[in-house]
């Protein structure tokens, strides 16, 4: 079953009473929130989500709250919660929805310390892995978005999950978070995508939310092998280039981008040497989106 | 339903054989309450020394996985920590002497699995404080931005100096010339703390309190504590304080315990403590022994009183494990915490200032300081 087979009603009563609980990945969410453009924004965006049952473990009990108080009717407010804590400050109620995506990640990489997690994109073909690490403004989720309407799997936009054990990227599929100028630039490539409303205003500027492909979303449970690493960057005006990348750059760039690397320690670092000794690395420069994919396309079929 | 959930993570910890949730939902419970209570890592080290973290589901193992290794970075920060603190203190003849979970750490104590941490706190004799606060500055410590009437008050009435950080590797210091503030009920005689606290091993100029007055003061911060959010963990570490030092001391150590906290005026917190641990972890303990100390045992309706506290407090501080009095318990504590760090007219003047100016800016001149190191 997946959040499309509830009814509104079922929903709503959901979000206000047991909370939903949205499996994405291995993680299973519950969500509570009495706010209605959280309920309108899950129908949305995570329309085939598929939802665990009541009995299952939960691994994060999160609720998106109105503000409390006289505030709520001066300044109206969102707040986040996780098991009843607030890990960081309200942000203006119009926020809520990307609040909600931003607080879901909070919770990976604030607790999720079993795995390495890096801040990259990461996209399969089959079940091959591209990590697209970089920082933000580079392009990395404009290409990711790019890349996952045209057939690539979408494994996740924002946090690539390594596991310790095997080495295997987790999928997450869920909604790609675009900001700026880039929101326009993919409603144009990617008419049929689906999109949420644009968020003016917040610490990243517009932001908006697109849903994760249906295919993505139905194989999110199917781990995938890391294959490539590419560092991309968006350059006006430039023909898309690949360039091999030296092993100790891409450690470093990798080890920069890993969100808890610190903590991990002697482990974190296996890890990425093992990422580093299983793929090629590139640095990748584009500025059409066509170019970019037919590059990523050809890297799949050279192997 | 509430009064068993309340007691599920205690049992669980304490359980000579595995005793593990049967349910989905029952792990789901177990893994927020140990959250909750900064437990998770030592839930795990207790789960593993039973060997049963491979009958645990996959799905609260990998809470139970992170939060160990969280815990194990922190330890390594720990000791590197004390070795920096060792390097600034040292070349003034200065040793450093743990407290709390740090000692716990770094001597290797089984109060150490799982310990988080939020601060280091070491202990130095009042007449080389200003000696070892120089030379903490020297080394990088700062004291955090206060107001003045903080700092006064720091400096004044309490037992520690104002909270110390790193300015390069962020990480928080307390500098403790007592265990409890020279406004308390109790006072504790420092120098003996000092003369009998005792060597690392491994460690040179790296000591630790010893085993009885390392108990006592576990026991002190705990039931002197106005906050909720680690009555439980400290709980649990006297729980395996008591356990350790009982079973490598043998049967004189109960008798040394009580002799000790009589003579450092501090038998009323040992007497809660093993009320308590006792009473939430089934800490083992001589059956005579609590009924030789009658003369700092509560009487009657102050002891209802406390149990009505403490019950409700030495839990994880999760909303299933909350009853309609909880809320009234943490209030009360809070009241407590003050009352018994400070005589009345002080705490009036304290709190009547806080209330007041619940926010004061810092002084220009802390600003100007603030900015320049920024």
């Amino acid at each position: 079953m997946n959040l499309s087979h509830l009814s509104n009603a079922d929903l709503a009563h959901r979000l206000k009473r047991s909370g939903v609980r949205l499996r994405t990945g291995p993680f299973v969410f519950s969500i509570r929130s009495p706010l209605p453009e959280i309920r309108a924004g899950l129908q949305l965006l995570h329309a085939q989500t598929p939802l665990a049952d009541d009995d299952e473990f939960v691994d994060y009990h999160i609720a998106i709250n109105a503000g409390r108080h006289v505030r709520r009717w001066l300044r109206p407010q969102a707040c986040f919660e996780v098991d009843g804590v607030e890990p960081f400050k309200p942000l203006p109620r119009a926020q809520a929805l990307a609040m909600l995506e931003w607080g879901m990640n909070w919770c990976i990489t604030a607790y999720g310390h079993h795995q390495l997690v890096i801040h990259a994109a990461a996209v399969a073909h089959g079940d091959r892995a591209a990590i697209l690490p970089a920082p933000p403004g580079s392009g990395k989720s404009t290409l990711c978005a790019a890349l996952v309407n045209r057939g690539w799997r979408l494994l996740s936009d924002e946090l690539t999950l390594v596991s310790l054990e095997t080495g295997e990227i987790q999928a997450l599929a869920r909604p790609v978070n675009l900001k700026n100028a880039s929101i326009q630039i993919m409603r144009d490539f990617a008419p049929q995508a689906v999109f949420g409303p644009t968020i003016q205003d917040t610490s990243k500027g517009a932001v908006a939310l697109m849903q994760a492909p249906a295919s993505s979303v139905a194989q999110a449970g199917t781990p995938a092998r890391p294959t490539w690493i590419v560092l991309p960057k968006y350059a006006p005006g430039t023909e898309a280039a690949l360039t091999p990348m030296a092993q100790g750059e891409a450690f470093l760039s990798l080890a920069d981008n890993a969100m808890n690397y610190h903590i991990l320690g002697e482990q974190g670092f296996h890890a990425i040497g093992r990422l580093i000794d299983d793929c090629p690395s590139y640095r990748f420069t584009y500025s059409h989106l066509d170019d970019a994919i037919a590059t990523f396309d050809a890297l799949a079929d050279a192997r | 339903m509430r009064a068993e959930s309340a007691s599920l993570l205690a049992d669980t910890l304490t359980a000579p054989e595995p005793r593990l949730p049967r349910s989905a939902t029952g792990w789901d419970l177990l893994i927020r309450h140990a959250r909750h209570a900064n437990l998770l890592a030592r839930l795990h080290h207790r789960i593993a020394e039973l060997g049963a973290l491979s009958s645990v589901p996959e799905a609260p193992r990998r809470h139970l996985i992170a939060a160990h290794h969280l815990a194990h970075r922190q330890h390594q920060a720990v000791r590197h920590e004390t070795d920096e603190l060792r390097r600034a203190l040292q070349p003034e003849g200065i040793d450093v002497i743990l407290l709390k979970g740090a000692a716990y750490v770094v001597a290797g104590l089984p109060a150490a699995a799982g310990r988080v941490f939020s601060d280091i706190d070491i202990l130095v004799p009042k007449p080389q404080l200003p000696q070892a606060e120089s030379a903490l500055m020297r080394h990088g410590w700062m004291s955090a931005k206060l107001t003045d009437y903080d700092q006064r008050y720091y400096r004044r009435w309490m037992h520690e100096l104002p909270p110390m950080q790193h300015m390069f590797r962020g990480s928080a210091l307390d500098v403790h010339h007592t265990i409890l503030p020279p406004t308390a009920r109790y006072h504790p005689d420092p120098t003996s703390l000092v003369s009998d606290s005792i060597a690392v091993p491994n460690w040179p100029g790296v000591r630790v309190l010893s085993p009885c007055d390392m108990i006592l003061h576990s026991a002190t911060h705990l039931f002197h504590e106005g906050e909720a959010d680690n009555a439980l963990r400290d709980l649990s570490d006297l729980d395996l304080l008591l356990r350790h030092f009982s079973r490598e001391a043998g049967d004189g150590f109960w008798q040394q315990l009580v002799a000790r906290a009589a003579h450092q005026h501090l038998g009323y917190p040992l007497w809660l403590a093993l009320r308590y641990t006792g009473k939430v972890f089934g800490t083992p303990m001589p059956s005579q022994l609590m009924p030789s100390l009658p003369a700092v045992a509560p009487g009657g309706a102050r002891l209802a009183m406390l149990d009505a506290i403490y019950s409700r407090i030495l839990r994880p501080q999760h909303p299933t494990c909350a009853d309609a009095f909880s809320a009234l318990a943490c209030k009360a504590l809070y009241i407590r915490g003050h009352w018994l760090r400070m005589p009345p007219h002080l705490l009036a003047l304290h709190l009547a200032r806080k209330a007041i100016t619940p926010e004061e800016k810092p002084s220009t001149d802390q600003a100007d300081e603030n900015e320049r190191a920024a």
